[in-house]
């Protein structure tokens, strides 16, 4: 029997508040442990939530952005359950009546696109953190992240792989940045998901038995997960066994899952409405007044790339991917009177190879948008040839400077020898000195004329035009 | 010179007028609490920091910056947390626990001037109707010590009643604050609910708690009431209104309002003594020209076992934070975490308390909540609709504040039922959010004091004050002191 | 229990609270209970319950349920950070800390 694998997911994306969901502490990352819990985050007895207006606003601006409804009356409740992370013995989430429902996102496979349904997101605080290194055999408790602002976003369960599971974490990476309402630093947590697996006959339209797994904290450990998953649910049912309901981790050092169970026991969350916070009311105009500051989205933005500056889907789509290398994009294209496929090349090319060996994001190019545009210009008027402006962008990626590119040229003496006395000259004596390869040539070796450019060009220093070059050598040769 | 017998306006007056200063005023009723211990009114005494304050108000009286209540004496119930003080609730679990910071109303009424004495005995995290709930031990009513205060404010009553501090704050969920006052002779306000803020309040049951204020008079009550009263940010459930002038408005006309007699309140299981007080009270009130009308408040009797769906779920909740992790008592013989959670719980919390979790985790558990929880909370709707209906007929409500006077010690703890009837009248403005007040209007048979209360219009404790003021203008019941407290 | 609510309305029995309800209730709520205090409980229990099974005969179909007491809409805060560090004022009343943390018997994952 063939299976198919029914997959959704649960991302948590912190949201990037300046302060806490109900408090008014801090929410930076990498504080001192619990200098940054304030009297609502370690539950004092007699404290009270309020909630925090930019929280609901990114909690909107995410609704607006995958199409989905905007409850105007949203309700936030108590999910009791005690952990010693959790100080109120509940956290503050929303249950019947989320902020935000049915949306979704489309995600692009291999030139296929697929349409991922969103169930839900809502809006919830965040738990501390247990620290398991030994204190004389117990644990400590850091209460800093505790009440930091949680989207919580739950998916159909419309994907059938890991590689479609992995693509739509992706889009909505991508997404959650543009939106700047999350920072995406999935290393230190802001962006974790959960994913629900089960597996059934191919054709069939019942669901399976659903595992998850918990906070798988990278695409890759993402897709390893689930194909493992899959994989063993796989195995357990075709030998003649059944999956149990239950919460799995992924361990990444041995590339499998395990079953929580122990830790777990039957949990009864006994959700109700929070006493403490009376209904979230949204109104309409509100709403479209957030709508009126969304940027233009990724897939938008990929089609206006295409239409306005003639780039491939594929270039268009891999520059909108981060929104501060697509500005990047418009930048350099805009100094570059607007060739814009020209700068897709050296974007795709040269900039992302550097970006990759730097470990440096698209926010902080080190090469200007004016610099790397005069690049262009410059060798589209010839003043340089393609491999000097490499060499010249290279120079500029690692030494960071405010000079101009045209400074730059004039500083190092790099400007192209247009002068055709000059050139000429310098075929003559290279063609001068090798009467052997001009026989080649007059042999009918066409090949041989590369030879020749190569010489005339080492010694011109690369300055020489390699277009008068060919066309001289093509004269005098003939 | 007798300063227990004065009122708040009098001790203000005589600190004004510089003829007592704070400090002698603050001394005076230390040296009385400390005389009167067999009431076991207070958990916590603050003598050093009480004199203190007292010294810093008798600075700013002579600065002349200063109010009627700077260099007054308050005691708060042990709910409200007081920096640098134990609030233990009455529970063993908070016995260590002092607070690193203020309630909003202790810093109100510490910016007006007032002087903490300390805080008062009261039913563990405020559940019960007798103050038998304590870890500190029973409180004891003024007048009768083999009978109960009332609860779960009783310390915070019997010490007004007994003149040990002539205002003391209360919280009220389910009759917490009226039901100690009646039985304790002395006047108890439950503002609407919204009007005070409930941050530093430790909650019971977060939708029906609202804080309160105990006085011998109206009058009092009415200033303290206008310096702990208005919007708090730190309270999502605060409501931003401005507060009346709660003075000004006691002399308001009463002449031509209409008072609405519940039917339900004066049938079967009340006391005749009660029925008569509250009988001629009623007349009192007509003779300054109000109308006497019949209503009724059909879902009264749903008040008891809505609330003790509602209540216990909220608290279940609410006290899930004491876990000994950050603050409060842990037990010392613990295996494992899930071990240490339940000895610190079932050592440190007392039997109605952990009776009352079992039923609000038992409601909202899965598969039961539609069926108690939800079915509770729409019956608190209707519960509260009788009272917007009731309220298109007359401007308050009257009837008697308890079914029975002060009962005896020991006569009901065995039984939460018969402990849960008392509050039968006071409950229904708790679901419904509306205020009521207490006051004292006679006494029964065995010389037990008798409460009337009073329920007004959502935001109406000017009307309710006004009531009660202007009823103590023409009697004396709020002026008797409990024999073995006159001196 | 609601099926058996139901049966016990139409048998004209009262329902009735089990050792096992109340085992699972307090384990929930992270309570101890001996056996006695079971036996105790329940006994106790059940006599509140058949105060709320009063309840049950009231029809609520067209009524909302009340959460708050008050028809208020929620209010929000400003995004400012208003809170400083008062580690050491609070965990001067904690049970067990070390190095800034609060200490916890193992928490096992």
């Amino acid at each position: 029997m063939s299976f198919e694998a029914v997959i959704g997911l649960e991302v948590h994306v912190q949201l990037q508040t300046r302060s806490k969901i109900f408090s008014g502490s801090s929410t930076a990352y990498g504080a001192a442990p619990n200098t940054q819990a304030s009297a609502v985050d370690i539950a004092l007895p007699g404290v009270l939530p309020v909630m925090n207006k930019e929280a609901l606003k990114m909690a909107i601006k995410f609704g607006l952005a995958v199409n989905a409804q905007i409850n105007r009356h949203s309700q936030f409740a108590r999910k009791n359950y005690f952990y010693p992370d959790l100080p109120k013995g509940y956290q503050i989430s929303q249950f019947d009546l989320p902020i935000v429902a049915n949306g979704h996102l489309t995600i692009d496979l291999d030139g296929e696109e697929k349409v991922i349904g969103i169930t839900r997101a809502h809006l919830e605080e965040d738990a501390g953190k247990s620290l398991h290194e030994d204190f004389h055999g117990m644990s400590g408790i850091d209460l800093n992240r505790a009440g930091t602002p949680l989207l919580e976003i739950v998916s159909e369960p419309d994907l059938r792989s890991a590689a479609q599971a992995v693509a739509y974490l992706k889009k909505m990476h991508t997404l959650v940045r543009y939106l700047e309402i999350c920072d995406g630093n999935m290393q230190e947590g802001s962006f974790r998901c959960d994913a629900n697996i089960s597996i059934r006959p191919q054709g069939s339209t019942k669901l399976g038995t659903r595992t998850e797994i918990k906070n798988v904290n990278s695409f890759r450990f993402v897709e390893k997960a689930i194909n493992f998953e899959i994989e063993r649910q796989i195995d357990l049912v075709e030998s003649g066994g059944q999956v149990i309901q239950e919460t799995r981790l992924y361990d990444p050092d041995k590339d499998e899952t395990r079953s929580m169970r122990g830790k777990e026991e039957a949990h009864d969350y006994r959700y109700f409405p929070d006493p403490d916070l009376p209904a979230m009311i949204v109104e309409q105009s509100y709403i479209d007044q957030i709508q009126q500051t969304l940027p233009e989205l990724p897939d938008k933005r990929t089609k206006r790339f295409v239409d306005e500056f003639g780039l491939s889907e594929l270039d268009a789509a891999m520059i909108t991917q981060d929104r501060a290398l697509a500005d990047y994009f418009e930048g350099a294209t805009g100094c570059a009177q607007g060739n814009g496929k020209t700068v897709a090349n050296w974007i795709n090319g040269e900039l992302s190879a550097q970006l990759n060996k730097t470990d440096i994001d698209a926010e902080h190019i080190p090469v200007s948008v004016e610099q790397l545009g005069t690049l262009i210009n410059r060798i589209d008027d010839n003043t340089i040839s393609n491999k000097i402006a490499k060499t010249l962008f290279q120079q500029l990626w690692q030494q960071p400077s405010d000079i101009t590119v045209d400074e730059l040229i004039e500083q190092q003496g790099l400007k192209q020898i247009t002068d055709s006395g000059a050139i000429e000259a310098l075929v003559d004596d290279v063609i001068a000195q090798h009467p052997e390869q001009v026989q080649q040539f007059k042999d009918g070796n066409a090949k041989v004329i590369g030879f020749f450019v190569g010489k005339i060009m080492k010694a011109s220093q690369g300055k020489a035009n390699p277009k008068q070059v060919n066309q001289l050598l093509q004269q005098k040769l003939s | 010179m007798d300063l227990h017998t004065l009122s708040l306006s009098g001790l203000g007056k005589l600190l004004q007028t510089k003829q007592v200063s704070s400090v002698e005023m603050t001394d005076y009723f230390l040296t009385r609490i400390g005389n009167n211990t067999d009431l076991n009114a207070f958990i916590t005494l603050a003598p050093e920091l009480a004199l203190e304050q007292a010294k810093s108000a008798d600075k700013r009286i002579n600065s002349g910056n200063s109010s009627l209540l700077t260099g007054v004496p308050v005691a708060y119930k042990d709910l409200f947390c007081t920096e640098g003080v134990q609030t233990s609730c009455g529970s063993k679990i908070l016995s260590n626990f002092i607070s690193p910071y203020n309630a909003t109303i202790v810093e109100r009424l510490q910016n007006a001037g007032m002087v903490m004495l300390g805080k008062t005995n009261m039913d563990e995290f405020a559940m019960g109707s007798s103050n038998e709930n304590s870890y500190f031990g029973a409180v004891k009513n003024p007048w009768n010590l083999n009978r109960v205060p009332g609860g779960s404010s009783g310390g915070s009553a019997a010490a007004v009643a007994a003149r040990l501090s002539p205002v003391a704050t209360g919280s009220d969920t389910g009759g917490s604050i009226r039901q100690p006052a009646a039985f304790c002779g002395i006047t108890g306000i439950k503002p609407s609910y919204g009007r005070v803020s409930r941050y530093g309040m430790v909650a019971f049951a977060s939708s029906l708690d609202q804080a309160g204020v105990f006085a011998t008079a109206a009058e009092d009550a009415a200033v303290v009431l206008q310096n702990m009263a208005g919007f708090d940010p730190k309270d999502s459930t605060s409501i931003d209104k401005p507060v009346p002038d709660f003075q000004l408005e006691l002399q308001q006309t009463l002449s031509g309002k209409t008072i609405g007699l519940p039917k339900e309140y004066f049938s079967e299981g009340l006391d005749a003594d009660i029925a008569r007080a509250i009988d001629s009270a009623v007349e009192l009130f007509k003779s300054f020209g109000l109308n006497i009308v019949e209503i009724s408040l059909p879902k009264s009797e749903l008040g008891i076992p809505c609330y003790y769906v509602i209540a216990p779920a909220e608290a279940s909740s609410n006290l899930s934070r004491f876990d000994g992790v950050r603050y409060g008592y842990r037990s010392e013989h613990t295996d494992d975490l899930v071990d240490m959670y339940r000895r610190t719980r079932s050592e440190g919390f007392g039997d109605e308390v952990k009776r009352r979790i079992m039923i609000g985790t038992y409601v909202l558990s899965a598969g039961y909540y539609d069926a108690y929880y939800r079915k509770a909370q729409r019956i608190r709707r209707m519960i509260a609709e009788d009272f917007d209906n009731a309220f298109k007929q007359c401007d308050f409500i009257l009837g008697p504040t308890t079914p029975t006077t002060a009962f005896e010690l020991n006569s009901k703890v065995d039984d939460p039922v018969a402990m849960y009837l008392n509050d039968i009248y006071t409950i229904t403005a708790n679901l419904a959010g509306l205020p009521g007040i207490s006051i004292p209007c006679g006494s029964d048979k065995k010389g037990l004091p008798i409460g009337l209360q009073l329920i007004g219009k959502y935001f109406d404790e000017s009307g309710l004050l006004a009531m009660a003021h202007q009823f103590q203008q023409h009697t004396d019941f709020h002026k008797q002191i409990p024999t073995g407290y006159q001196a | 229990m609601l099926i058996c609510a139901f049966l016990g309305d139409i048998l004209g029995i009262s329902m009735s609270f089990s050792v096992s309800d109340i085992e699972k209730t307090a384990q929930l709520a992270r309570l101890s209970v001996t056996e006695e205090d079971c036996s105790f409980y329940a006994g106790q229990l059940n006599r509140i319950f058949e105060l709320v099974e009063q309840m049950s005969a009231v029809d609520t179909e067209n009524t909302e349920p009340m959460a708050h007491p008050q028809d208020i809409a929620l209010r929000l805060r400003e995004d400012i950070v208003t809170e400083h560090d008062q580690r050491e004022v609070f965990q001067s009343v904690a049970p067990a800390t070390e190095q800034g943390l609060y200490l916890v018997p193992k928490v096992i994952e």
